[in-house]
């Protein structure tokens, strides 16, 4: 019956494979997660009090579909301030449901059937299927550990066809906290530019970035901005995931292509949301974002400490300076990612998940994640080691 | 102080049995490094002493504690500190700070029973001549002491697994 009715196109994408995962680890008591996507923070009090203040204000309406216009200055000026980026808040700016829906707007606004997405992987998990369900092609442009997961521009462009339309990037990237530094970011744009490739940049992560690393924004690059779509949101550099805020930048007619599904699917973000990311920036720009920086920190000592667990094990791990997330390759012990990832958790409750989750260049590789508390963290490693004693 | 004793003193401050090298590689400082700055941060008696944080009410210690605020006249030439120090050489006297506002000297007081803690106030601390009123009040339950949450269930509101 079911077949008859639903999508073949929505039925051809496989459902996450976190999903299993899941589902098991739920269901253990004692078990470990490194398998978050999420900061280990409660969202620093001010910001839930602005959104409570908010409530108690009986701002319970809707809001104009590109959002409350004094979160969109200050995105404007946030994004100017950190990034180099200039957009115009009544035209350039849209506030989303989390950088998620942007991903997907994006997408939506751009592709026509058949259109290729050039997509560096590993990669998040929506992005091939965002790309499907807008009814594009993912093409996938393999990096590698090796290349401490940075993009190639020679790779891209031998990926490219004529039906290439849009290249999708994310640094730092989830899964593997990889960074692009400056010189291989304007090589890729150099491609873009050349082939008349659109970007989409999710930097949801711009701001954890380590040891002296600083990001630099694709549309901050010269002939960028005109082609350009900076995706980015307040779940993790704010630890503000559950109030899923997220915002889409780009030239005007981009955004008000992009406002237009917005504004017929999802009308507008959650109002308190905005109230909160509104007074996040506010708040950010006027104590030098120290909550940021002190959240960095936090992450940086956790990522030193991990860094060193896994090479001790003897697990070949390449340094991430991104994200919060370390990608070791497990491929030394002959079991493939999600078998690995399945005895790990059966045998010793730890979460972890398995690179192939994030395309086929992940296989081999587990994502860890190290915004967990260090003494779960510790454990964890005595857990995982004791694990690789038995293989 | 530079960034990598800031660095030192909060992980300490968080857990002060971090193993050393455990900070170390928190840090990307070396061992002998880290050790080093202790070193110093013990001698410039910024790090006082390595305390556990306790829940005296579940180690089952009868104990009564009490906040006591204290009214002082300040002494020529020494100003508060000369009565500070006669205060805080009691054994009771756990905490001592010198306050803004409608009195002058706050102690935390803590003794075995109620009786010798009524004591404290009536025999020793209120005849100082310097003393001029006290208003105690007693600690009835501790939710919270030196951001540590008593009956926290610590509990990770996170999914276990997410994208």
């Amino acid at each position: 019956m079911s077949e008859r009715f639903i999508n073949p196109a929505i039925s051809a994408v496989p459902p996450s494979a976190i999903r299993k995962f899941f589902d098991t680890a739920s269901t253990m008591k004692d078990a470990i997660s490194l398998g978050v996507g999420e900061p280990d923070f409660v969202t620093p009090f001010p910001m839930r009090n602005a959104a409570i203040d908010s409530l108690l204000d009986g701002e319970t309406q809707y809001t104009t579909n590109y959002g409350i216009m004094p979160l969109r200055e200050e995105i404007s000026r946030y994004l100017k301030e950190r990034f180099h980026v200039g957009y115009n808040p009544h035209s350039e700016v849209l506030v989303t449901v989390g950088a998620s829906e942007a991903i997907d707007i994006a997408l939506r606004a751009i592709l026509s059937p058949g259109d290729e997405v050039l997509i560096p992987e590993p990669c998040y998990i929506s992005y091939q299927a965002c790309t499907r369900f807008a009814g594009g092609v993912p093409v996938q442009v393999h990096t590698m550990a090796k290349d401490a997961f940075e993009l190639d521009a020679k790779d891209l462009e031998s990926c490219i066809t004529p039906h290439s339309k849009v290249i999708l990037l994310s640094y730092p990237s989830n899964p593997t906290g990889a960074v692009l530094p400056r010189e291989k970011l304007e090589a890729v744009a150099r491609v873009a530019m050349k082939h008349d490739l659109f970007v989409i940049c999710d930097e949801i992560y711009s701001e954890l970035t380590y040891d002296g690393f600083s990001q630099v924004s694709m549309a901050s690059l010269p002939g960028m901005w005109e082609r350009t779509m900076t995706i980015s949101g307040f779940s993790k550099a704010f630890a503000m995931t559950g109030f899923r805020l997220g915002y889409l930048c780009a030239p005007k007619a981009f955004t008000s292509a992009a406002a237009k599904i917005h504004q017929y699917t999802i009308m507008c973000a959650s109002r308190q949301s905005q109230v909160a990311a509104w007074y996040a920036l506010k708040r950010g720009r006027e104590t030098g974002y120290e909550d940021i920086a002190r959240m960095r920190e936090s992450y940086n000592q956790r990522r030193r400490l991990m860094l060193k667990a896994f090479r001790d094990m003897g697990l070949e791990c390449f340094e991430p300076k991104g994200a919060f997330y370390m990608f070791p390759s497990i491929s030394k012990t002959g079991l493939s990612s999600d078998t690995f990832c399945d005895r790990l958790l059966q045998e010793k409750a730890v979460v972890c998940v398995p690179g192939s989750a994030f395309g086929d260049s992940g296989k081999g590789h587990i994502r860890c994640c190290y915004a967990t508390g260090t003494d779960r963290l510790r454990e964890a490693f005595e857990r995982i080691a004791a694990f690789l004693e038995t293989i | 102080m530079n960034g990598t004793k800031q660095q030192i003193l909060e992980i300490l401050s968080e857990d002060c049995r971090t193993p050393l090298e455990q900070i170390a590689t928190m840090t990307g400082q070396s061992l002998v490094e880290v050790a080093q700055h202790i070193e110093e941060l013990e001698r410039d008696q910024i790090i006082l002493r390595y305390r556990p944080i306790i829940n005296w009410d579940k180690a089952e210690r009868q104990r009564v504690e009490a906040m006591i605020e204290v009214r002082v006249t300040p002494q020529r030439d020494f100003g508060f500190d000369a009565v500070a120090k006669r205060i805080y050489r009691f054994s009771e006297v756990k905490s001592l700070y010198l306050m803004s506002g409608n009195y002058d000297l706050l102690i935390l007081v803590e003794a075995p029973t109620l009786k010798e803690l009524a004591q404290f106030v009536s025999e020793r601390l209120s005849p100082l001549e310097t003393v001029t009123g006290t208003a105690t009040s007693f600690v009835l339950k501790r939710y919270k002491q030196d951001g540590v949450v008593f009956e926290d269930s610590g509990e990770d509101n996170r999914l276990a697994v997410s994208p």
